[in-house]
């Protein structure tokens, strides 16, 4: 909570009167920017921007054997790096809680959405398939790095590339890209709408996110949710969480729309 | 000496890869951050500090301490890499410290520390000396006092000869003759070497060849810093 009270209040009351500090409305996203390609050894890359948030996500592929229990498809694997480099408040060292958490909750957007064919990223049953790595990187932290990280995680793996691979020897032919990565028709993205003072709100801001008293991301697309996480320790109300999963849905449409045409 | 050696890329031996870009203020919430891209290497840096250094037993009265780390992008080379430090990143890290500390005056800050992360976004050789070169125009953009900046580059030697800015190729492919001999350097605007790091074969006559082309070369790196940082002055005029 590195926002002060006063400061709380003062976003409270402005919610109050339908109203936050930059001007837009409770259920209204800051402007979306994605850029592509801006790490070209990745499969698939992209910066994505939601004011001043921005991460990088990038898809690598390599080859590996695939889990006993799906020994005919590819593997997933999702990771986040919430980098010092991004925010003084993130401290040198192992990973604290908040990058585990963007890394898998991101995961299981992606992997319950079933957004991956991975039955198409098997090589040789129960011994060689691909194995997708989504890898986050936070560059500057204003809030909202979750849903910037699951939109960027989309996007990035709906322009990546599966490289050539060279059966007889072995060998991963990077940048001699073979086929698009096969995709399902379904486009996820997480949407976390936060609880400040009984008024709910989408992509806060730092200071709003400080003085959020608890949160629930919403994956999904269209009419299907995908993935759900309530996080931090104060409660929601059953119309609260209905009110939550509505917010979230007439975000997806509008949010994968601008996200096509960015890519 | 032999001049057999032809640059894939269609280069002059002494010619820098292009595009070289630097800008100024990528990372809105550091205190002060810079990005440098050479060829297809793109690093950025951002600063925080000075602020108070804990644990308390790390502090130094007499003066504050930089504290350098390095970062690659696990998807910033072909081969993923493992998110998280490694010895290389370590080393690099500590290596970027000693590059940058001889500049760099933090007697007024004793007790404290200033942070300078480095992030690596896209990697075809020449990450250190882009990391280095990013953090000296952060550290700049910080305010942090400094006696002048520091530029970086690496020279090489492909077999017997000498060339300047090596890419992945010539840094970790080339086989013929002798190899390749990758050598950073970093070079004060005055001219004092604050960092140099070699790996393969050369004799000490080559090596004088060496330093002097890195010393032209950093001169180029030098003057393009200085317009990114004299830039983003103007433009923040008013602001911060």
């Amino acid at each position: 909570m590195d926002t002060g009270k006063l400061n709380a209040d003062k976003i409270k009351q402005s919610l109050a009167e339908g109203k936050r500090f930059d001007g837009r409305k409770p259920e209204e996203f800051r402007k979306l920017i994605i850029e592509k390609n801006v790490s070209k050894k990745a499969e698939g890359s992209v910066r994505v921007r939601l004011g001043k948030t921005e991460v990088i996500v990038g898809v690598k592929m390599a080859v590996g054997t695939p889990y006993e229990d799906s020994a005919n498809q590819g593997n997933l694997m999702v990771t986040a790096e919430l980098l010092p480099l991004s925010s003084p408040r993130i401290e040198l060292g192992k990973p604290g809680f908040s990058a585990i958490e963007v890394g898998r909750v991101v995961d299981r957007g992606i992997r319950e959405s079933k957004l991956i064919d991975l039955e198409k990223l098997c090589i040789k049953e129960g011994e060689k398939v691909w194995t997708v790595f989504v890898d986050i990187y936070s560059i500057n932290d204003d809030g909202n790095l979750l849903d910037a990280a699951g939109i960027g995680a989309l996007a990035a793996l709906k322009i990546a590339k599966v490289p050539k691979y060279d059966e007889e020897n072995g060998k991963i032919l990077y940048g001699e890209a073979d086929r698009d990565l096969p995709l399902n028709d379904v486009n996820p993205i997480p949407v976390t709408v936060h609880k400040i003072g009984g008024f709910l709100i989408v992509d806060p801001t730092l200071e709003e996110e400080d003085v959020s008293e608890t949160r629930v991301t919403i994956g999904g697309s269209e009419e299907t949710i995908s993935s759900m996480q309530k996080s931090e320790s104060a409660s929601l109300t059953r119309e609260e969480l209905e009110k939550a999963v509505e917010i979230a849905k007439g975000q997806w449409g509008e949010l994968f729309k601008k996200v096509e045409k960015l890519i | 000496m032999a001049e057999g050696y032809v640059r894939k890329d269609g280069r002059k031996n002494d010619e820098l890869r292009s595009p070289i870009k630097a800008d100024v203020g990528v990372v809105p919430n550091a205190d002060g951050s810079a990005m440098f891209q050479i060829g297809k290497t793109i690093a950025i840096a951002a600063v925080y500090g000075p602020k108070k250094m804990h644990p308390q037993h790390s502090q130094d009265p007499e003066k504050g301490t930089l504290r350098c780390t390095y970062n690659m992008n696990s998807f910033s080379v072909e081969d993923r890499i493992r998110p998280g430090p490694s010895r290389r990143s370590t080393e690099i890290s500590k290596i970027t410290e000693w590059a940058l500390n001889p500049v760099v005056m933090l007697e007024k800050y004793p007790n404290e520390v200033v942070d300078v992360h480095i992030n690596i976004i896209q990697a075809d050789a020449g990450t250190r000396c882009a990391g280095i070169n990013a953090a000296a125009m952060a550290l700049a953009d910080a305010g942090i006092p400094m006696k002048e900046l520091v530029s970086s580059i690496s020279v090489g030697k492909m077999d017997k000869t000498l060339v300047l800015d090596l890419d992945k190729f010539e840094d970790s492919e080339f086989e013929d003759g002798e190899g390749s001999t990758d050598i950073p350097i970093t070079f004060t605007h005055s001219g004092e070497i604050t960092h140099i790091q070699l790996d393969g074969k050369i004799s000490s006559e080559q090596l004088k060849e060496v330093v002097e082309m890195a010393k032209g070369a950093c001169d180029k790196i030098y003057e393009i810093q200085k317009e990114a940082l004299k830039k983003s002055l103007m433009a923040g005029e008013g602001e911060k």
